[in-house]
């Protein structure tokens, strides 16, 4: 180490966190042990459920450790809290802001509670509101900014005091990819001038950005240094296959049974593979995929997902086990499975979804992607029948929402992000009310509930009170459940938001295997990865779909000398912006 | 504490109460809703009580009884002319009760010394409905046959009459002791279930953290919020007071400032306890369950204000001296009909800032954890 290194803004030093008493207590952290740097960005990377909260919250003093010791800025954290105040800047979940307020007065609370004085705080406003670029909005209540509005007023709020540490949980959660570069822009600035900045995240692309990172999971610290040496663990171990059209999810299970590879997943229309250190390369071919495998620059997911395997070689037995097979295979439907015409609804005078057509043959898997309030969960609502079109029709599996919308709900199947499912019923009852409200006869439910139990490997905890399940249990429940009444048409509404990479790809393996038995699948999500699944994109922004095709068509319309590969994130903030230029003209 | 701190805490809250339709619906709305509907709606009285008489002797002393029942405002009087008729009307519930005279009550009542008896038949289903239609219809027999006295000029020979006064209430309206008591479960709507709702609502958001972790510290958070909402619930308190005296004519008769005063403990307590179930409940909806099963619904039914306390059984007595509403409901019942009597109102003011001393200690107490 240089000897003239600035001393380390917080040092955790063996700290544990417990909830609760007794046997019962969870550990949401255990014995962690890390220094954070001033003049450094370090990412708290993991699943939900992590950890990352409960670290900031004892950071920023809200919560006192239950063992070890935390350093903030020179102070104990446990005796000194009031002392450091000052100098942190902390933004929860959802910002922290007073939707009732205006953005002036979001601010001027702020600098109130810092004790700013007049001048000071001119100063502070100024620049801050030139920083972020909401100097026209201040009159505007904060409910009514857009997310990434919002996220950008709640940094201004945690910057005011111009604080040496600062503390950000899940900044950019469900914020359109534009107004995250611009965040990162506005943060990275700050680390310039000497900020410790500590960004928490479940996107592992952010951690690839990061100077440094903490990866947890379970409450534990996997792994920590800079990103760009963790992506090295898996260096020359990552490949792109290139496979013919229409084989991708053969081929994606073929590659991830075989015995040299760590990970495959299907990115566009490609397989990736990750192999495990020191396998040799498996043949293309062999694998179903056209040509040799070519090599490519790993990523921070790929040494995550590699580590996890190594960590917990059963679950990689369960991903790569083959998914469920439906008994009785869906009749073929005619035409399109989905057909969503001129659709446009109004709340008030606002309008959330503008004139969006497209239409989804049977069999593929559609995504329908855009950062919160883009109009993405209206448009989903309407083509599940939920919620009524202002103008325009949706057909689903050849029937009429308008017109016939009980006979088009029994061709439906929904998973929200939420699960819907009841907590305090055990699986297998669950299994039994959800055949019920679909109407399912008993002999048929009986039936039902066993291919659920076995396929998703339920049958050890069929007793078990749902609530009290992992997460991934849980999905996997969620997702039988809505697959009971072996509908034609399968919505998932941000299915894997919030879970660990592996719990991903064994969900989207499972939704791999219904695509290929021409069950149709309708997905939305804010996840970049998740729409990486996906055989065709419509991308919403504004209420409107700015684009739609398949996720490397998307990506070619925007390779240049500066960006030979694009990613996913590149296309979507190029379109944004290229709708921006057409507002303007 | 800082100045800077507390203006900006307590601009916050003004705005947001501003801003925010249902706090003011809550405070403002809500309480004369309340009183309208409670206070016209729920009546212990009986008026116009439907009242049969069954006249068997058909004379002028049987047609002097039924104008005594018919010139009350307290009964709607039906002749009937045999019991069998009566029984079929209460059957139907046409009449809640009825009074029979014999073929032989006008003769009777010419023979001097000899007792006349009149029977009455009242439907006891609701017992207490039942008590007030009998001790009515006895009032009006009585009345009756002073009348008669009178009327005949019977000679001056000494006889004893019963001069009933009812103090504080004369007029037996329950108007006047229900609606000082309502008054409590105004404050208790305001106090408890509106903070416990706006704090939990910055649970929600996550507001409450990024106070937490700036400078200010708890007590001033605290107070902010208090303050707030202390200013709301006496402003409900002002609308009121307003209805109760110039809508439904209850007299006051205590002090303006005994009142205010009370009023002022009462509010902290109720405050303390919203913050309290704030602590435990971090979500609106159960906020508000909360805040009626602990507030609000013992608030109603265990202080008095509806039922009184002394006639329920011992142990649901004990249970009452747990609910701070008892001791505020007696309070204003005694301001509003009685006056400002001491040594009614000290012990149980000193009871209520006992209260709201512990309970405001613990929701601070409790605040401050409440994030593990």
């Amino acid at each position: 180490m240089a000897p003239a290194a600035p001393p380390p803004a917080v040092v955790l030093d063996a700290v544990t966190k417990r909830f609760g008493k007794g046997p019962q207590a969870t550990i949401a952290l255990d014995h962690v042990s890390a220094e954070i740097r001033p003049g450094e960005i370090t990412g708290l990377v993991g699943p939900d459920g992590a950890g990352k909260t409960t670290l900031l919250r004892l950071i920023a003093g809200l919560l006192t450790p239950d063992d070890g010791k935390i350093t903030v800025l020179g102070h104990d954290s446990a005796n000194a809290v009031t002392a450091v105040q000052q100098d942190i800047g902390y933004m929860p979940q959802r910002f922290g802001l007073y939707e009732d307020l205006t953005v002036a007065e979001n601010l001027r609370l702020y600098a109130d509670m810092h004790g700013l004085d007049e001048a000071a705080r001119q100063e502070r406003f100024h620049t801050l509101l030139a920083f972020t670029a909401l100097g026209p909005f201040v009159e505007r209540l904060a409910g009514k900014l857009s997310g990434g509005m919002k996220q950008k007023l709640g940094l201004a709020c945690a910057l005011l005091p111009r604080p040496r540490l600062l503390l950000l949980d899940e900044p950019s959660a469900g914020v359109d990819p534009a107004s995250r570069r611009e965040l990162w822009r506005i943060v990275r600035t700050m680390a310039g001038e000497g900020v410790a900045v500590m960004w928490s995240t479940a996107y592992l692309d952010e951690a690839e950005r990061c100077d440094s990172f903490l990866l947890f999971d379970n409450g534990r610290l996997l792994a920590s240094g800079s990103p760009a040496e963790f992506s090295q663990r898996v260096e020359n171990r990552t490949f792109l296959l290139a496979v013919p059209s229409g084989s991708k999810h053969s081929v994606q299970r073929r590659a991830a049974a075989d015995p040299a590879v760590a990970d495959a997943i299907i990115q566009g229309e490609r397989i990736r593979l990750v192999l495990k250190a020191g396998a040799a390369l498996p043949d293309g071919p062999a694998l179903g995929g056209s040509g040799a495998p070519q090599p490519v620059r790993p990523r921070f997911e790929d040494a995550f997902v590699s580590l996890l395997q190594g960590r917990t070689p059963e679950r990689a037995e369960a991903r790569t086990a083959r998914p469920p097979g439906e008994p009785s295979a869906a009749a073929p439907v005619d035409g399109a499975a989905i057909e969503a015409r001129d659709l446009t609804r109004d709340f008030g005078a606002f309008r959330a979804v503008d004139d969006v057509t497209f239409t989804v043959s049977p069999g593929e898997v559609f995504g329908l992607l855009g950062p919160n309030g883009a109009g993405k969960s209206t448009t989903f609502r309407m083509l599940c029948g939920l919620l009524e079109p202002s103008s325009g029709s949706a057909r689903v599996a050849g029937v009429d929402l308008g017109t016939a919308r009980a006979a088009a709900r029994e061709r439906i199947g929904y998973m929200s992000q939420r699960f819907s499912l009841y907590g305090e019923l055990s699986v297998r009852d669950n299994l039994d009310f959800f055949s019920g409200v679909y109407g399912l006869d008993r002999a048929r439910r009986r039936q039902r509930i066993e291919w659920a139990l076995e396929s998703f490997e339920l049958g050890p905890v069929a007793r078990q009170t749902s609530g009290s399940l992992p997460l991934g249990f849980k999905q996997r429940l969620a997702l039988s459940c809505a697959l009971l009444h072996e509908p034609k048409v399968l919505f998932l509404d941000e299915p894997t938001s919030g879970v660990d990479p592996l719990m991903r790809r064994e969900f989207w393996a499972r939704i791999g295997a219904l695509a290929e038995r021409r069950v149709t699948v309708l997905v939305t999500s804010h996840f970049m990865d998740e729409a990486e699944y996906c055989d065709r994109l419509a991308i919403v922004y504004g209420g409107r779909m700015i684009a739609l095709g398949s996720p490397d068509d998307l990506k070619r319309r925007f390779v240049s000398d500066a960006l030979p590969d694009p990613t996913l994130e590149d296309a979507f903030v190029g379109l944004i912006e290229a709708q921006g230029t057409q507002v303007a003209s | 504490m800082k100045r800077m701190h507390l203006v900006g805490l307590l601009r916050k809250e003004f705005l947001q109460i501003v801003r925010d339709p249902s706090s003011i619906a809550i405070a403002l709305v809500m309480p004369i809703v309340l009183l309208i509907v409670i206070g016209y709606g729920v009546s212990l009285d009986a008026r116009g009580v439907t009242f049969g008489v069954v006249d068997e002797s058909r004379s002028v002393a049987s047609a002097g009884f039924f104008d005594a029942f018919a010139t009350t405002p307290y009964f709607k009087p039906t002749d009937f002319t045999n019991t069998r008729d009566a029984e079929a009307a209460l059957m139907r519930g046409d009449i809640q009760g009825f009074a029979v005279l014999r073929s032989d009550f006008s003769r009777n009542l010419e023979k001097p010394g000899h007792a006349v008896h009149v029977a009455v038949v009242v439907n006891g289903v609701d017992a207490n409905n039942a008590r007030i239609v009998t001790g009515y219809a006895q009032g009006a027999v009585a009345v009756w046959a002073r009348g008669r006295q009178t009327d005949r000029a019977m000679t001056a020979a000494a006889t004893v009459t019963l001069e009933s006064r009812y103090w504080f209430n004369p007029e037996i309206r329950s108007t006047n002791f229900i609606v000082p008591g309502l008054i409590a479960l105004i404050m208790t709507m305001i106090g408890a279930l509106l903070t416990a709702l706006v704090v939990a609502r910055e649970w929600e958001r996550g507001t409450m953290e990024a106070m937490m972790v700036s400078p200010a510290s708890m007590a001033e958070i605290i107070l902010g919020k208090l303050a707030a909402y202390f200013v709301l619930g006496m402003g409900s308190l002002a609308v009121s007071m307003g209805l109760a005296i110039f809508l439904f004519q209850v007299p006051f008769r205590g002090s303006v400032l005994a009142l205010v005063g009370i009023s002022a403990v009462f509010l902290v307590v109720a405050l303390a306890m919203g913050l309290l179930i704030s602590t435990v409940a971090r979500n609106q909806f159960v906020a508000a369950q909360l805040a009626f099963l602990v507030t609000f619904m013992p608030a109603l039914i265990l202080s008095g204000l509806l039922f009184d306390i002394e006639s329920t059984p011992v142990w649901v007595r004990v249970i009452t001296f747990i609910f701070p509403a008892r001791y505020y409901v007696s309070c204003l019942q005694t301001l509003f009909l009685a006056g400002t009597v001491h040594e009614i109102l000290l012990p149980n003011v000193l009871i209520l800032i006992a209260f709201a001393a512990v309970l405001l200690t613990a929701a601070i107490a409790r605040t401050r954890r409440s994030l593990e």
